[in-house]
């Protein structure tokens, strides 16, 4: 009993708290990566500074030029300040005030660990990013938002979940990748846009008027062989700093939870979930595989050929970003910081808690039918041979059939009809026909997502019986 | 010396360009070629040639190939070999876990997870009968192992989420049916035997065979 009082003190100085946001190594660390951008911040205002940026100020505030460099300075000192702020911490870190607020993380929270929620926001900032491309590309911009992701990133380290989840070894080059992904996103653009600019202008792309050939010796091999030292001293140093993630010794009668796929394959994984094994697993692989073969088959702009440019190819380029970025790169993030213990979806800064109840009893689309008409799914009396049961079997999923006959072999035409009209006319019956069916296929898993999400639904045909189920 | 290469250099053009300058003159056409006759087969002008079997059968090339494809074929039969060890070093598919006492009402028994992989279930929720029958612990989705928790009475799988209700009945994520029952017997000694050499599936309706349950008031 004596020696309650002294547990309870300890807790209050958070030595006994199994998983502490701050400790001082945190506190420490994230001031190094502050130092870090400050300096990266230092270099960006030099270069502002020489390139002459600068901002038109709005009359009311007297009008006039205002330095970008001059921007950029005063966020460089509040960064160095911050750096120093943590950098001499020696107060206890549980009065550490410079964290991620709680409600900061309820609301984002709130958005990620609902995969409804995350898919509308992938998508939706998908559209902004289309719709608002000219702003989001121009280089300050750029800049602000890498800024932008990198302090969102420092600051939620302040949170264990988030450490956790970010910081695991297999974790860390799939935060790598995100950053590089957005960075190639953006150079299309900020190239893209530069062409579209010039052609409205009437002048040739940019590929064309500086079409200075170069040399494959030596230019090119040099550049090969740098880039091969680069990537090779990459590997050795991450090697070294990151240990292999190894776990227990496998077992048939034990599977880890939650197991997870290569984060490539994440986004197969997530497939799965919607989509019965064959065909996520087997016919949808394939397709993707084949459709993208296709492509240049199905294709019949003849724009775009050897420069960046968005406008010549928006059919196009949307489709592919689509499919890449919130189907595959979207789908990749969900798997690897998004889904935890039980295949349950966990907010970033949640706890990976084993016993999280997530609602998800799910129900065909026969059941929906059939019980909707307030009769029994047809069934074949008990112990009936297979020729007597298929008829049953095919009258309980009809609406299934005819649901995927409609999707499949209506659809086309109605679009050949109407929204693809023209594209119709330009392909001709076969091209158009793998043209729609394709584009049909890669709707039919966010339109699956949805409706599972929607409305619970499982399979639009479940026929266990023979191994069928789309 | 540069100026000498220069001048050779110089002089050789002009012998070159010599007989250029003077062809451009007149140019007389030279006589066409004599077009050669047709290449004939030359088996057929020299008769009949073939080699003969055994020839063939000492070429070279088709020691090669034919020791290759015998190798492979060897090899293979080898490979085929291998699939069936002379010893298994497993634990046979039947095997007793004690009497129904063991498995009281409402419960899943964990016990024979790890080392045979089946969960003992006793439940009166699968169209309220009293019923004990083992559950293979293979997921219907893609073959992972659920979990059994106790606290959410259901079979959750850690790869894509499936969930199954005690009974063994697939309710949430994607599995497309019930988890597979394997054959329970009363053995002659009154301890329970499970067979896992055999299975059966609920929407095949086999759940209905004796051999997949064993009566749940026997506990």
């Amino acid at each position: 009993m004596n020696s309650l009082p002294l547990i309870t003190s300890w807790l209050s100085l958070g030595s006994l708290e199994p998983h502490p946001n701050v400790t001082p190594s945190v506190i420490f660390g994230l001031g190094w990566l502050y130092l870090i951008l400050f300096f990266m911040n230092v270099a960006w205002t030099w270069r502002s500074f020489h390139k002459g940026h600068h901002i038109e100020l709005p009359a009311f505030v007297g009008g006039g030029h205002l330095p970008t460099a001059a921007i950029w300075a005063v966020y460089s000192t509040v960064l160095m300040l911050v750096s120093i702020i943590h950098l001499s911490c020696s107060s206890s870190p549980e009065s550490f005030w410079l964290i991620m607020p709680d409600f900061a993380k309820a609301a984002i929270d709130f958005v990620v660990a609902d995969a409804r929620r995350y898919f509308a926001v992938t998508v939706g900032a998908f559209g902004v990013m289309l719709l608002f491309r000219n702003w989001l590309a121009r280089q300050n911009i750029g800049w602000a938002l890498l800024n932008l992701s990198l302090l969102f990133l420092t600051i939620s380290m302040t949170d264990w979940d988030f450490r956790q989840i970010v910081g695991k070894p297999d974790n860390v080059p799939i935060v790598a990748m995100l950053f590089i992904v957005g960075f190639f996103t953006w150079l299309f653009f900020y190239r893209a846009n530069e062409n579209d600019r010039r052609a409205a202008q009437g002048r040739p792309p940019v590929e064309a008027e500086n079409n200075e050939k170069v040399l494959t010796w030596p230019d090119l091999v040099y550049t090969e062989m740098i880039c091969m030292i680069a990537v090779t001293a990459l590997l050795i140093l991450w090697g070294i700093a990151l240990q292999a993630p190894l776990e227990e010794p496998a077992s048939a009668v034990k599977t880890p939870n939650p197991s997870k796929a290569p984060w490539y394959f994440l986004g197969l994984q997530e497939m799965l979930v919607y989509y019965d094994p064959w065909l996520a697993g087997v016919v949808f692989p394939s397709v993707i595989i084949g459709g993208m073969m296709a492509i240049p088959y199905i294709d019949f702009n003849k724009l775009g050929n050897g420069y960046y440019t968005f406008n010549d190819r928006k059919f196009a380029i949307t489709t592919f970003m689509f499919g890449f970025l919130p189907l595959w790169i979207g789908m990749i993030i969900l798997g690897t910081f998004l889904r935890g213990p039980n295949w349950n979806v966990f907010g970033i800064y949640e706890f990976w808690d084993v016993h999280k109840l997530e609602a998800l009893n799910n129900v065909n689309l026969s059941e929906y039918f059939w019980y909707g008409l307030g009769q029994p799914l047809p069934m074949a009396p008990a112990g009936s041979d297979f020729w007597t049961q298929a008829p049953y079997i095919l009258l309980r999923e009809a609406p299934g059939f005819l649901a995927i006959g409609f999707y499949l072999v209506a659809l086309p035409g109605l679009m050949a009809g109407t929204i693809f009209k023209k594209f119709f006319v330009r392909m001709g019956f076969v091209r158009y026909m793998v043209f729609s069916n394709l584009v049909l296929m890669m709707a039919a898993l966010p339109l699956k997502m949805v409706l599972r999400w929607a409305v619970n639904l499982k399979y639009f045909i479940a026929i266990p019986e023979w191994f069928f189920n789309v | 010396m540069l100026n000498a290469v220069r001048g050779k250099a110089a002089s050789a053009e002009a012998v070159v360009a010599a007989p250029m300058s003077a062809a451009s003159v007149k140019p007389a056409l030279p006589p066409m070629p004599v077009k050669p006759p047709a290449a004939k087969d030359k088996k057929a002008a020299a008769g009949v040639d073939r080699r003969s079997f055994v020839a063939i059968c000492f070429d070279p090339l088709w020691l090669a190939f034919g020791a290759m494809a015998a190798t492979s074929v060897l090899w293979l039969l080898d490979l085929a070999r291998f699939m069936f060890p002379n010893v298994l070093v497993e634990p046979p598919t039947a095997f007793k876990i004690g009497p129904p006492s063991d498995y009281p009402l409402g419960g899943v028994s964990t016990k024979w997870l790890a080392a045979r992989g089946v969960w003992i279930v006793h439940t009166d929720q699968y169209k309220g009968r009293n019923l004990i029958y083992a559950l293979a612990s293979v997921c219907t989705h893609l073959g992972c192992t659920p979990n059994w928790l106790e606290g959410e009475q259901k079979y959750k799988c850690p790869c894509h989420g499936s969930g199954f209700y005690v009974n063994g009945i697939n309710f949430e994520g994607p599995a497309p049916r019930p988890l597979e029952r394997v054959g329970l017997k009363l053995a002659a000694d009154g301890q329970l035997e499970v067979d896992k050499s055999v299975k059966f599936q609920e929407e095949m309706g086999q759940w209905e065979d004796s051999n997949s349950f064993v009566d749940g008031s026997l506990a």
